[in-house]
C-alpha cells in the first residue's frame, strides 16, 4: 500500500514478508499457506496494537497522509446529485473551497468543504486547500442561498490553515473570516460541520460554527498548526510533535473536553485504507445529526448554535477585584 | 451616589497612576519612535500619548483609553473579578498572567464595562496590548461575550477598542473557541438591531482581527496602527517576496475597503459620539 507511517513500520514489515511469501508461492508451486496464515495472525495482531495506541503526532500523520480522503471523494460517496457552485459574485472563484447543491439520503442539502489536492499540480490549482477571502465569501453565498430555500449545509473542514498572502490580506481574510462566523451564527437552516483531515484555526472555523461538530478519528483540530505552535511556544517548529502532545488537537481529546459532539470512528489505520467504508461511518453520523436538527424550529437552531459556543471556556471567578489601588 | 463609589474606587480614571509612569521609561522625557523628536512625558500624555511633532500614536493601556473616551464618573466597571486558568497545563502560564495582573492591575487583557461617551450610554470592552500581547483566551472572549450580552440585554450600543496579538496560544482550542463566542453573541445583539463599533488600534491581528474586530456596523481604526490576518514574516515566507512598507496598515486597509474610517486620536470621541447621536434617531 502507498505511503506507509513511520508509526505504522512493525505492520508495513509483516506486510510486505506476507505479500513476498504469496508471490513465493505462486511462483514455485510451494505450499507455504500455515506460515501465511501464521504471520496473518500476527499482523492482526501488530496491526491491533499499532493502530490501539496511536499518539498525538501519528494521527497528524495520518491526517496528512497524501491518499487521505478529501472533500470531494467524500461528496461522490455520501450524496447524490451534486452540483457544484462556483464564485462568491464578488471577485471570483477559490477552488480551495468547494461547494454546491445535493441530496442526501433523497433530501435536498447545500455542501461546502475546503477542498486540497492528492498531487503538486491539483494542489496548485487548490491552493493546498488554504482559501482566499473569495472561498469564504462563495461559502457564506451557498450558506445563505440554503437558508433562503430551507435545507441543511454540511461542511467538511479540511485545511492547513486561510491562505497568509499579500493578495488575501488586500481582499479582507480578516473580514471574510469574522463575517462568516456571525452569519453562521445566525444561520436558521441545520448546519453540520465535519472535520475531515486537518482543522487550522481561524481557516478551519470560517466554516466550522456549526450546531453539531463532528470529527474524525484520526483529524486534528487546533487553534495553529502544531508547527506554528513549536514555533510560538517554543521558538523551534522542529517540536511540532511536542505541541501535538499539549495541544489537545486530536478528536479523542476534543471529544473529552467537549468541543466536538461526537468522534466518528476512522477505518483501521486511517481512512485512506477502505474510503467507501469510511463514508459509511460519516454517513451515519450525519444522519442522525440531521435526523435531530431537522426537528428543531429556526429559532431553536439559532439558539442552539448561542447556547453551545456559549458554555466553551474555562474560567474561575475570585470574590475581591483585583490590583486597583 | 452609587456612580461616586464606582469613580472613587476607580481612580485610575483621573489620575496618572503608576502604570502611567512605566509606560514612559524615561520619565521625564520620551523620545517618539518614529521621528525621533524629544518631548516631555507631560506634554506627552496631554497630547494623549500621541507625538506633538508627527502624530505617532503611541501605545495607551486600557485605563488610559478609557480616559480619554468615557465621560468621567461614568465607568462601571464589570467582569473584573474573572480568573484566568491553565487548561493545557502550560508550565510558568499562571506565573506569566499573575505579572501581567501586577503589570497592568487589570485581571486579564481586555477591560469590560458600562459608560458614557459625551452623555450616550454605552456598554465597551477595552484591549490592551500590554497584557500578553492583548492575546485572547477564555477570559478575554467571556468578558468580551457577556460585556456583548449586557449591551444586548439593556438594549444598548457596544463598543470595542481592540488591541491585539491573536489567539492566546497557551489555551489552545478554547482560544479558538472565543470567535465563535463573541460571534454568537454579536449576533444576537445585531438581530436586537443594535449599535456595534469596532475601533481597532495597534496591533490587531490573527484571531482578533479575523472575528469582533472586522465586523462592525463601523469599523474604525488609529492611524498606522497594524491591522492583518496573518503576520508579515509568515506572508514574506509564504510568497517569497517583500511587501510593501504600508502593508497592513490603517491606511492600507481603508484604501482595501476593509474601513469606514481612519480616525486620529483626538478626534475619537467626537467621532464616536457623532455615530451614537446619529443612531439615536435625530429627535434633537
Ligand atoms: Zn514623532
Amino acid at each position: 500500500m502507498v505511503g506507509e507511517l513511520e508509526f505504522e513500520r512493525p505492520a508495513k514489515e509483516l506486510r510486505d514478508k506476507i505479500a513476498e511469501l504469496k508471490s513465493f508461492m505462486d511462483e514455485k508451486g510451494i505450499d507455504l499457506s500455515d506460515e501465511v496464515e501464521r504471520l496473518e495472525e500476527r499482523l492482526a495482531k501488530v496491526e491491533k496494537e499499532v493502530y490501539g495506541k496511536m499518539t498525538p503526532w501519528d494521527r497528524v500523520q495520518v491526517a496528512r497522509h497524501p491518499e487521505r480522503p478529501t472533500t470531494l471523494d467524500y461528496i461522490s460517496m455520501l450524496f447524490t446529485d451534486f452540483l457544484e457552485l462556483h464564485g462568491d459574485r464578488l471577485y471570483g472563484d477559490d477552488e480551495a473551497i468547494v461547494g454546491g447543491i445535493a441530496k442526501f439520503h433523497g433530501k435536498p442539502v447545500t455542501v461546502i468543504g475546503h477542498q486540497r489536492g492528492k498531487d503538486t499540480k491539483e494542489n496548485l490549482r487548490r491552493n493546498f486547500g488554504m482559501p482566499h477571502p473569495e472561498g469564504y465569501r462563495k461559502a457564506l453565498r451557498l450558506m445563505k442561498q440554503a437558508e433562503k430555500f430551507n435545507r441543511p449545509v454540511v461542511c467538511l473542514l479540511d485545511t492547513k490553515g486561510a491562505y497568509p498572502g499579500m493578495s488575501a490580506e488586500e481582499r479582507g481574510q480578516s473580514e471574510a473570516i469574522a463575517r462568516n462566523l456571525v452569519e453562521m451564527a445566525g444561520l436558521t437552516v441545520p448546519l453540520v460541520c465535519i472535520i475531515i483531515g486537518e482543522g487550522a484555526s481561524g481557516g478551519a472555523l470560517a466554516i466550522g460554527v456549526g450546531n453539531h461538530v463532528h470529527m474524525l478519528e484520526n483529524s486534528w483540530y487546533s487553534v495553529i498548526s502544531p508547527e506554528g505552535a513549536a514555533a510560538l511556544l517554543w521558538k523551534d517548529s522542529g517540536q511540532a510533535k511536542r505541541a501535538a502532545d499539549t495541544m489537545k488537537i486530536t478528536a479523542p481529546d476534543l471529544n473529552e473536553m467537549g468541543i466536538i459532539d461526537k468522534m466518528i470512528p476512522e477505518v483501521e489505520g486511517g481512512a485512506h485504507r477502505d474510503v467507501k467504508k469510511q463514508a459509511e461511518y460519516i454517513e451515519e453520523a450525519l444522519q442522525k445529526s440531521l435526523d435531530e436538527l431537522s426537528e428543531m424550529s429556526e429559532e431553536e437552531l439559532v439558539a442552539h448554535r448561542y447556547e453551545k459556543y456559549k458554555k466553551i471556556g474555562q474560567y474561575t471567578f475570585e470574590n475581591d477585584s483585583i490590583g486597583v489601588k | 451616589m452609587l456612580k461616586d463609589l464606582f469613580a472613587k474606587k476607580r481612580k485610575y480614571a483621573t489620575i496618572p497612576s503608576d502604570r502611567m509612569k512605566q509606560e514612559v521609561p524615561e520619565g521625564l522625557m520620551t523620545k517618539c519612535p518614529e521621528c525621533k523628536s524629544i518631548m516631555t512625558t507631560k506634554e506627552l500624555n496631554k497630547a494623549h500619548k500621541v507625538c506633538v511633532s508627527c502624530d505617532h500614536h503611541f501605545r495607551m493601556t486600557a485605563q488610559e483609553r478609557i480616559q480619554l473616551i468615557i465621560d468621567q464618573g461614568t465607568f462601571r466597571e464589570i467582569n473584573q473579578d474573572m480568573k484566568t486558568e491553565n487548561p493545557l497545563d502550560f508550565p510558568d502560564y499562571l506565573d506569566r498572567i499573575d505579572k501581567d495582573r501586577a503589570k497592568t492591575g487589570m485581571n486579564e487583557a481586555v477591560m469590560t464595562g458600562h459608560g458614557e461617551v459625551e452623555g450616550n450610554p454605552i456598554v465597551f470592552a477595552v484591549m490592551d496590548a500590554h497584557f500578553r500581547m492583548g492575546s485572547m483566551g477564555s477570559v478575554v472572549g467571556e468578558k468580551i461575550t457577556r460585556a456583548i450580552e449586557a449591551a444586548t440585554e439593556e438594549r444598548k450600543p457596544f463598543i470595542i477598542f481592540t488591541a491585539s496579538g491573536g489567539a492566546r496560544m497557551q489555551e489552545g482550542i478554547l482560544s479558538l473557541m472565543q470567535m465563535a463566542k463573541t460571534s454568537v453573541a454579536l449576533r444576537r445583539h445585531h438581530e436586537a438591531g443594535l449599535l456595534f463599533i469596532s475601533v481597532m488600534t495597534h496591533p490587531t491581528t490573527g484571531g482578533v482581527s479575523a472575528s469582533f474586530a472586522s465586523v462592525g456596523d463601523y469599523n474604525f481604526a488609529e492611524p498606522k496602527a497594524l491591522i492583518g490576518f496573518a503576520g508579515r514574516r509568515i506572508i514574506e515566507q509564504t510568497i517569497r517576496q517583500e511587501l510593501p512598507e504600508d502593508f497592513q496598515t490603517a491606511e492600507f486597509l481603508l484604501k482595501h475597503g476593509q474601513l469606514d474610517a481612519v480616525v486620529h486620536r483626538k478626534k475619537m470621541k467626537a467621532t464616536l459620539a457623532n455615530v451614537l447621536d446619529i443612531h439615536k434617531g435625530g429627535e434633537e
